[in-house]
């Protein structure tokens, strides 16, 4: 272990220092700041009847169910996605790993566009569909698909190194003692994994709840039907409602606090699991 | 050793059940969006698609989209090295807290971080005053685009910088300090070969976001044709007016741009896979093991 005394011959610390602070509180501290003033100023009165107008609640209701559906069947091809990545060699392997990013990079309007492009009657999916008297594109079904494509990373990206780093003796002891491959999934691959998956949720629920562009294209956007809390946002700052914007993005802004707070507790459980 | 290994391989239709399931939902979720972007963009020809990507009010959104990426990555670049030298160099109360403040915009939604913007600077905003005195505009204007973008790409270079500088430690910088080198030099010289691949992956997330960037940029930009129109917004704008081939056409520029980034980073991911290093490919919190 290095003392103090010798950490400290790097020059250069209040510079960068002072720097730091200074960007991060002219770019994000203030402006956030500038948003829980705001909500100060009103009344309470105000505050409570604009989270609670009807539009704003089904937006809720909306917004945090198709984000909990698509994140959960996010779990399930996740997960699998990463174990195929992990344990399975096969043909063109490593550009299908590459491509679990693309929805990271691909701007999302990009994505919304194209997703209802396939979807609509005369997309290359909806086509198909039609027949069947199923409608993807305009409804809520369209939002989970949407948040589907958009979340799919978070839970590939956490599980994956997780999966990777496993050790494997674990599991030969196991089958030597007479495990069969779905006992030693769930009783040692699945309890080693579950601290990253569970994080993997959290992470892609919290960015669900968020999305705006992939899905605004696709929703249809009918009030109290198919209606996202962003866009309520954004329709509320068109008509300079501030008071109604400013205290539903309040709410949006305490929701994203406390799933930092439970991705930061999942993850310190995942440190202390890997650590023992 | 080769028993070792069968006995812990799954039967054969396992595999192969497991591997169709996950290439299907890949195509399924992933290809055939990518499919659809240049179906769409080459739907009426590629004559339909040349004219559309001529369009001048076409070309003012890709020159403002390039502008203001350039501007948002250039002093969030600055901002990543300042952070990462600090962080990672010096032992200082409250790091963990710091960290946690950097990543804050990574898990605020795009439309708060237009929200935000809006009620410093909007016409109800806490500057309003200030700004009508000397006339400057930056809701509905170029400098309030560039101010989400810079917002919401905030934390990009700076969560690839710091994880990597932690684990390169300090003793060369060190010896360069004894040895005489200036604090400028020794970064110059020592420390920026270190990190240049990871300096490089940080650049490429950042502009793939700031050129990406749709719902912050939607709140503040005012959507003024030719003028305050990002690439992104542009395509809604198209979309909207049933234009569907110029918004695909505009749309498959960023689509071409997403694959690029795609490239880049398998490139260096294996570039450092080869030293020996496992790149971070995941979107959890700076994770810093503060132990040591």
């Amino acid at each position: 272990m290095f003392n103090n005394k010798q950490l400290k011959i790097l020059p250069g610390f209040n510079l960068t220092m002072g720097f730091t602070l200074l960007y991060l509180s002219l770019i994000v501290l203030i402006p956030i700041g500038a948003l829980v003033l705001k909500t100060f100023s009103f009344t309470w009165e105000q505050f409570i009847s604009a989270v609670t107008a009807p539009r704003a609640v089904a937006s809720y209701k909306l917004t945090i169910g198709a984000s909990l559906l698509a994140a959960a069947i996010n779990v399930v091809f996740g997960l699998l996605i990463a174990w195929v990545l992990v344990r399975y060699d096969f043909f063109g392997k490593k550009i299908i790993d590459a491509l679990v990013d693309l929805p990271f990079a691909l701007p999302t309007a990009v994505a919304g566009i194209a997703i209802t492009s396939l979807l609509t009657s005369n997309g290359i999916i909806g086509k198909f569909l039609k027949p069947l008297g199923i409608e993807l594109a305009f409804n809520p079904k369209g939002i989970v698909i949407a948040l589907i494509f958009i979340s799919l990373p978070f839970i590939v990206r956490t599980v994956q190194p997780i999966l990777q780093d496993l050790d494997k003796e674990i599991e030969e002891s196991a089958l030597c003692l007479g495990a069969n491959r779905l006992q030693i999934f769930f009783k040692v691959i699945f309890p080693a994994i579950l601290p990253s998956l569970l994080t993997g949720f959290a992470m892609a629920l919290a960015r669900c709840v968020g999305e705006y562009g992939s899905v605004i294209f696709i929703a249809g956007n009918i009030p109290l039907v198919s209606e996202i809390t962003s866009l309520i946002i954004i329709s509320k700052l068109d008509q300079y409602d501030y008071v109604g914007a400013t205290s539903i993005g309040t709410v949006m802004l305490i929701f994203s606090f406390f799933m930092l707070l439970t991705i930061n507790l999942l993850q310190r459980y995942q440190f202390k699991k890997i650590n023992s | 050793m080769n028993k070792q290994v069968s006995l812990n391989q799954d039967p054969r239709w396992i595999k192969n059940l497991l591997i169709s399931i996950a290439l299907f939902f890949i195509f399924l979720f992933l290809i055939l969006p990518l499919y659809a972007v240049f179906e769409e963009a080459f739907r009426k020809g590629f004559f339909s698609y040349a004219n559309a990507l001529a369009d001048p009010y076409a070309w003012s959104a890709i020159k403002l989209t390039i502008i203001v990426s350039l501007i948002a990555v250039l002093l969030n670049l600055i901002f990543g090295v300042c952070a990462a030298w600090a962080i990672t160099k010096f032992e200082f109360k409250g790091k963990s807290f710091l960290i946690t403040l950097i990543d804050l915009p990574f898990s605020i939604s795009p439309v708060l971080s237009g929200l935000v913007f809006v009620l410093l600077f909007g016409a109800f905003g806490f500057f309003a005053p200030l700004l009508k005195a000397y006339d400057i505009k930056i809701i509905f204007a170029v400098p309030g685009i560039i101010l989400v973008t810079m917002f919401v790409t905030f934390p990009f270079i700076a969560r690839e910088l710091i994880p990597l500088m932690q684990s390169q430690g300090n003793n060369e910088e060190q010896a360069a300090t004894v040895l005489g080198a200036s604090g400028f030099k020794t970064f110059l010289r020592v420390t920026l070969p270190n990190i240049k691949w990871g300096l490089v992956y940080g650049i490429i997330l950042c502009n793939a976001r700031a050129m990406g960037e749709f719902g912050a940029a939607s709140v503040v930009s005012g959507h003024i044709r030719g003028k305050t129109n990002t690439m992104p917004l542009h395509i809604e704008i198209l979309y909207s007016e049933y234009q569907s081939v110029a918004a695909f056409a505009v749309a498959s520029l960023l689509t071409f741009l997403a694959l690029l980034t795609i490239v880049i980073r398998s490139f260096i991911e294996w570039k450092f896979e080869n030293q020996g290093i496992r790149l971070k490919k995941n979107y959890t919190k700076i994770n810093l093991n503060l132990k040591s």
